[in-house]
Order: structure tokens, then C-alpha cells, then sequence
């Protein structure tokens, strides 16, 4: 290798943004990556302009537009009325099914479409991640973060609908936006995985759609999770959408408080998956531009 | 200390990529997991091919230069020399291989016109998108919206879905955006080759009305009188290493030489190919049909172009475009197979020539090169650049002498008149 050397420009810190005059230094990157949170931060405009296009398109796009925010969460829950209530005959104690279900299926489908449309982003925007430098971390980010008007539409359904029943929230709706964060900590995680591996591995996106699927099996929303007993109620909670969902319930429908180890194994677990995500991410962001 | 003034220090930049990306684009989940599961029984598992020289190309080699702030540089250099790498790596979206790069200021880059425009959206909401992934913050856009609007000439349609916009609209908003993106170092990508004259002009006036200023720009452009006429300095790039470094006419010259020595050599040899070239140029000639003199102003030309199929099973049909360029790189026609006209024989015994014939020949006496598409169905087959270099001598067309040595190339049928007098 060459062993020429140059005078350095000035010796200052290259991890840091490039503002005027700041010096940027540009090479490959080895070893464990670091997550640049700064640049994320750095780039919260530019998250949110994404948000906005996302949310915009989407509701140009599609025939229904909002309306298909309105009818989703609805049409599903009849299906499972008729299905898992009236077929199956799982009950739900003092709860009507609908309202049960509901409200278990209202943070879902935030999840659900958010790991849908997050899992495929980076190479829906393959064009721009070649031709301009971001922190990438921004664009899955972005595609979760947009569910969020659907999710704020139905969750007004699920109030109007259990009010219809006679269920009305208490002090415990305080509690949503942390549910909320569990939520997103988990979208998150998973869009992160997906999106990062789907740029490596394009059959990825054949998997989502199934293993969602199976993710809604696995997390108590057409069943209630209070028949389980310890310890089966805590390790319900390493799917971290269990512990989001009971905690969901528990918030605005007032269903009992699921056990608090449920929901911590379940924050944990969001997290990890969140954390491992970003390093997974990162890891292969450097090859992207490359490959997708 | 000088330093102060250095802008961009690239310090043995090379950049490895791996042959067959495109095969590598389908890697499967399915495939890897077969290959994990199969190799866990085996025990020898062999991180594929990752030594093996054969399976990577350098796309840049020990690229080193300096730059100085308020330089205008123009890197030149055919198709894969490593122009675009060299500018994807100091923009920061692929990482170099090896070597390094230190950038002072903000280094704002338009490798494409439109990045991230979206046809659903607005003009408006478009400036805005454009800006942000551009990395313009909001109150910095807000500030130069009407500056952008009225440089790119489509206030008119400014809430009207960019998907109705004509390209050349797109292109002048898009253009407006990253025209007033205001960074310390602007990096431009062959970004001009579209939009019209007009707006071409206006483009080049912004990017010396920038380099006026006193900021720094890294131009690629095919076309060497724009760059000729943009940049005082030039890095003419060959098979990923510097070729020449130095003021923007030697560079150019330099170029243009190395072109037209190519045009010389091989076709079959030349590696600076694009395509997927399961179809190659084999073979260009321009000749006088008949026999009768060589190649001048007026007289009957035709073009050849021989083509060879690495299957010989395979049937499909070709088109073949080739472009005139002049010797200072400025396109002057393109003609194309595929656009049909009556007075075209199809070839149906033998699909591997292509013969252009003209009647006339329009070019005032000097040096040409031609540039040739080879296309297989959708594909673009083959692509080189100065695949053939001819020379046109004196002639006269229609029977009127043709003087060279004046401005532009193309000689014009024509006749001068007494108009009618009531």
C-alpha cells in the first residue's frame, strides 16, 4: 500500500457533524459500529419531512385514503367477533368481545403495518440512499413512525366503540403514551432488522407478511392472556407485543393490570431488539450504497 | 500556512467492488441458510471467494489529490474510470475500500437532478423534500423559497402534482433547489446532459455565479466545452487511477487524445464498456460507398457497425444508436435504429451489421468520433464511448463548397432567394 502522507488539515474531532468549518474525515469504517445518535438527531428535520411524505402519499394513493384507516381496525374486528367469539367461542369475561379485541388489535396494526412498510424502506428508497449521504437509520425510522395518524384514528374508534358499550376510560388513559413508546420501541426494533437485512437478503420480504402472521397468534389480542398462569404469563412477556397489548387494555378499556413482570420482560425484550437493531444496522449500513 | 486553504485532501482513495452484482442482488435468505445448514454437516466452511482477486474490480486505485478552496475542478474520464465512485466516496454515501479523504466545510452534492422528488407531491411540498434530503433545514428553506421558484421558472405550478410536470420542469425545480443549497464545496454529477439550452446556460451561470463566490466545485461532465469553459483546473481519470492532473486545457486535451488513441486499438479489447455485453461491438467503420474517395463534407457515407453475440444460440433482436461527437466532445446527432422511417431496409439476413447510410454527409471538414449503443431488447447490451474516430475532408454539399475553420460543425442544405417583390 501507498505510504504516502499528507500534512493533516487540522486535528479536530471528525465524528462530529460537518459544520462550517469543521473538518470531516472520510474512510472505512472497522470494527464495532457507533450508532452516531448526534447524526439522527442532527437529522430530526429530515425524519420529519419523510414522516410527513409517507403519510401524505399514502393517503393520496390509495382509493380510501383515510377511510381505510377507519375501516381496517373495523372490518377486522368483526371478522374476529364472528370467528374467535361466536365460532370458536373464546370469551372474554366481562368485556364484549368487540371492545376486547379492539382494543387489543389497535396497537397491532400500528405495529404490524409499520413493520410492513418499515421492513421494505431502504430499498423502496434505493435511489436516493445512493445518490445522497444521510444517517439511514432515519429512513425505517420514518416509514414506522408513519402509521401513527392511522393509529391516532383508531384509537378515537376504539374510545367511541367502547363508550357505545358503556366502557368508559379512567385516569389509566394516561398511561397510552408509554404503552405507546413499548409500541414503537418494538416497531422499531423489528423495521430496523428487516429493512437493514431485507438490503442483503431480498426474499425478506416474502417472510414479513407470514411471520406477522404468526407474531399475531403469538400476542394476546383475539384471546386474553389472564388464563395463563406463572410462569407462563411472564414468558408470554418476551413477546413484547403481549406485554403492549394487556398494558394497552389495561389503559383505555380498563381490563385488569397485566403482572408487571409480564410487562417489564416485555420492555426488555423491546429494547434489546431495538438496541441489537441499531447495531445491526449500522454494521451494515457501510455496504448499502453498494449492494441495494 | 497554506493548509488553511485546503479543502479536500484524498489521500490513496481506492474503492473495490465485487464482480456479478448483479447476480449478487438476488442472495436469498433461503440460499444462505441452505449454504450455513450444509456447511455446519461439512465443517469447512469457506467464507466464499473473499481473497479471490478474479472476483473483485478496483473501480478507483490510489486516487491522491489536494484541492483549494475556490477551485473549480472538472474530473473527466470515460464511462467506469471511476468519476461517479470518486464522487459517491467524497459525498460521503459509499465508503472507500482503502485510503482516505479530509473534507473542510460543508460539502453539499448533486449526483442526480431530483433526488427524492415524488410524483404524488407538489411542487411546493417537493422544494421542501428535496431541501431536506439535501440537507437544507426548514427556516434555510423557508428563507430562499421564492429565490428557488423563480430561478426554476414553474411558479404557475407550484400546487400542481409534480407527476403532470414535463421533465424539463422537473429538472428546473429540481436543479433550483440544489442550486441554492449553498455549501462550502458543491459536487456536481453530469447533471446538465438534461433540460434544455436554455436552462442549461442558466445552470452554468448559477454554478459560476457559486464558483465567483469563492466555494469550491467538483464537476464530472461528458461535455468539454462546459467544462472548458467552467473550470480552471482538471482531473482526467482512467481505469480508477489519475491520468492527469493539471490545468482544465491540458486535462482536456490529454482526454481527448487518450479517446481518440482508443478509437484506434481494438474494439474488441476495449474494457470501458458498459451493459451487460452479452452482445458486443465488434466492429465500427465509416466509409465512402463505392470506393470512390474518402470521407467528405456532401458525400455519401455509410456508417458499420459490427456486432458479436458471446451465445450464438441467441436470437433476439438488436437496435443499434450511435451519437456524432466533435473533437471537443460536444454531441451533434443521434441516430437510432429504432426509429423507424419508410425509406428503411430491414436486415433480415443478417442481424449482426447494422448499416446507416447518408446521402449527404452535413459535417464541415474536421475530426469526429462516434459513440455506439448496442440494445437487446430492454437492455443496454453494449455502450463505448469513441468506438470510431473519422476524419472528414473538403467537399462541397449540393454543389456548394464547404468552408471549415468557422463556427459549428453541421453544413446545412440550403439556398439563398430574391423574395417576391409585390
Amino acid at each position: 500500500m501507498t505510504t504516502r502522507t499528507h500534512e493533516p488539515l487540522a486535528q479536530t474531532d471528525h465524528d462530529h457533524l460537518p459544520e462550517t468549518g469543521a473538518e470531516i474525515l472520510v474512510e472505512r469504517e472497522r470494527g464495532w459500529p457507533s450508532l452516531r445518535l448526534w447524526e439522527l438527531w442532527e437529522a430530526r428535520e429530515l425524519l420529519y419531512f419523510l414522516v410527513w411524505r409517507d403519510v401524505k402519499v399514502r393517503y393520496k394513493q390509495t382509493a380510501l385514503g383515510v377511510a381505510w384507516a377507519v375501516l381496517q381496525p373495523i372490518l377486522t374486528v368483526v371478522v374476529f367477533t364472528v370467528f374467535f367469539n361466536r365460532v370458536a367461542n373464546i370469551s372474554t369475561g366481562d368485556v364484549p368481545y368487540p371492545v376486547f379485541a379492539l382494543a387489543g388489535l389497535v396497537p397491532w396494526l400500528f405495529l404490524a403495518n409499520g413493520v410492513t412498510i418499515g421492513s421494505a424502506s431502504l430499498v423502496a428508497n434505493a435511489n436516493v440512499i445512493t445518490k445522497v449521504y444521510f444517517p439511514r437509520l432515519v429512513i425505517p425510522t420514518a416509514a414506522t413512525l408513519s402509521g401513527a395518524p392511522d393509529f391516532a384514528i383508531a384509537f378515537v374508534i376504539t374510545l367511541i366503540v367502547a363508550a357505545c358499550y358503556g366502557i368508559f376510560p379512567t385516569l389509566a388513559i394516561l398511561a397510552v403514551p408509554f404503552v405507546l413508546l413499548l409500541v414503537l420501541a418494538t416497531g422499531l426494533g423489528a423495521s430496523i432488522w428487516l429493512s437493514a437485512a431485507n438490503v442483503e437478503y431480498r426474499d425478506v420480504r416474502y417472510v414479513v407478511p407470514v411471520a406477522l402472521q404468526l407474531w399475531l397468534l403469538a400476542t394476546p389480542i383475539v384471546y386474553p392472556a389472564n388464563q395463563l398462569h406463572s410462569p407462563w404469563n411472564v414468558i408470554l412477556g418476551l413477546n413484547p407485543m403481549a406485554g403492549a397489548v394487556e398494558a394497552f387494555r389495561w389503559a383505555v378499556i380498563g381490563t385488569p393490570f397485566p403482572s408487571v413482570g409480564l410487562v417489564l420482560t416485555s420492555a426488555v425484550v423491546a429494547l434489546v431488539m431495538l438496541g441489537s437493531g441499531a447495531f445491526y444496522f449500522r454494521a451494515m449500513e457501510r455496504r448499502f450504497a453498494d449492494i441495494i | 500556512m497554506q493548509a488553511a486553504d485546503r479543502v479536500i485532501l484524498a489521500d490513496a482513495l481506492s474503492k473495490r467492488y465485487k464482480l456479478g452484482v448483479r447476480a449478487d442482488r438476488d442472495k436469498t435468505l433461503r440460499d444462505e441458510i441452505t449454504r450455513h445448514v450444509a456447511s455446519a454437516g461439512a465443517r469447512v466452511r469457506r467464507r466464499p471467494g473473499s481473497d479471490d482477486p478474479a472476483r473483485f474490480t478496483w473501480a478507483l486505485r490510489d486516487v491522491s489529490f489536494e484541492i483549494e478552496r475556490g477551485e473549480v475542478v472538472g474530473i473527466i474520464g470515460r464511462n467506469g474510470a471511476g468519476k461517479s465512485t470518486l464522487l459517491k466516496i467524497l459525498s460521503r454515501v459509499t465508503q472507500p475500500t482503502s485510503g482516505r479523504a479530509r473534507i473542510r466545510g460543508r460539502l453539499g452534492s448533486l449526483l442526480e437532478v431530483g433526488t427524492g422528488f415524488h410524483g404524488e407531491l407538489t411542487g411546493r411540498e417537493n422544494v421542501y423534500l428535496n431541501g431536506a434530503i439535501l440537507g437544507m433545514r426548514r427556516a434555510e428553506i423557508n428563507r430562499r423559497f421564492d429565490e428557488i421558484v423563480s430561478f426554476s421558472e414553474v411558479e404557475k405550478f407550484l400546487d400542481t402534482p409534480v407527476k403532470r410536470y414535463s421533465t424539463g420542469m422537473v429538472v428546473r425545480l429540481a436543479f433550483a433547489v440544489a442550486a441554492h443549497l449553498e455549501p462550502e464545496i458543491l459536487v456536481v454529477d453530469e447533471v446538465l446532459a438534461v433540460g434544455d439550452l436554455g436552462f442549461q446556460r442558466k445552470c452554468i451561470g448559477k454554478m459560476s455565479e457559486v464558483a465567483g463566490e469563492g466555494r469550491t466545485i467538483l464537476f464530472v461532465s461528458h461535455n468539454m466545452a462546459v467544462i472548458q469553459a467552467l473550470c480552471s483546473r482538471g482531473i482526467f481519470l482512467e481505469r480508477g487511477a489519475i491520468h492527469t492532473d493539471a490545468d482544465i486545457g491540458e486535462a482536456v486535451r490529454s482526454y481527448l487524445r487518450s479517446v481518440e488513441e482508443d478509437s484506434l486499438s481494438d474494439l474488441a479489447d476495449r474494457q470501458d464498456r458498459r451493459g451487460w455485453n452479452e452482445v458486443v461491438l465488434a466492429g465500427v467503420d465509416v466509409i465512402a460507398p463505392g470506393g470512390r474517395g474518402g470521407i467528405a463534407t456532401g458525400m455519401p457515407t455509410r456508417f458499420v457497425f459490427r456486432t458479436r453475440r458471446q451465445d450464438s444460440d441467441d436470437e433476439r433482436r438488436l437496435s443499434c444508436t450511435f451519437t456524432i461527437v466533435n473533437s471537443l466532445g460536444q454531441p451533434l446527432a443521434t441516430i437510432a435504429s429504432s426509429d423507424h422511417g419508410p425509406q428503411d431496409v430491414a436486415n433480415e439476413r443478417d442481424l449482426d451489421v447494422f448499416v446507416c447510410e447518408i446521402d449527404a454527409l452535413p459535417l464541415v471538414p474536421g475530426r469526429y468520433r462516434l459513440d455506439v449503443e448496442i440494445h437487446g431488447r430492454a437492455y443496454l447490451q453494449d455502450a463505448v464511448e469513441g468506438a470510431a474516430t473519422f476524419d472528414v475532408a473538403q467537399g462541397t454539399l449540393e454543389g456548394r463548397p464547404v468552408a471549415g475553420g468557422r463556427p459549428g460543425d453541421i453544413a446545412i442544405p440550403h439556398r439563398w432567394i430574391v423574395p417576391p417583390l409585390d
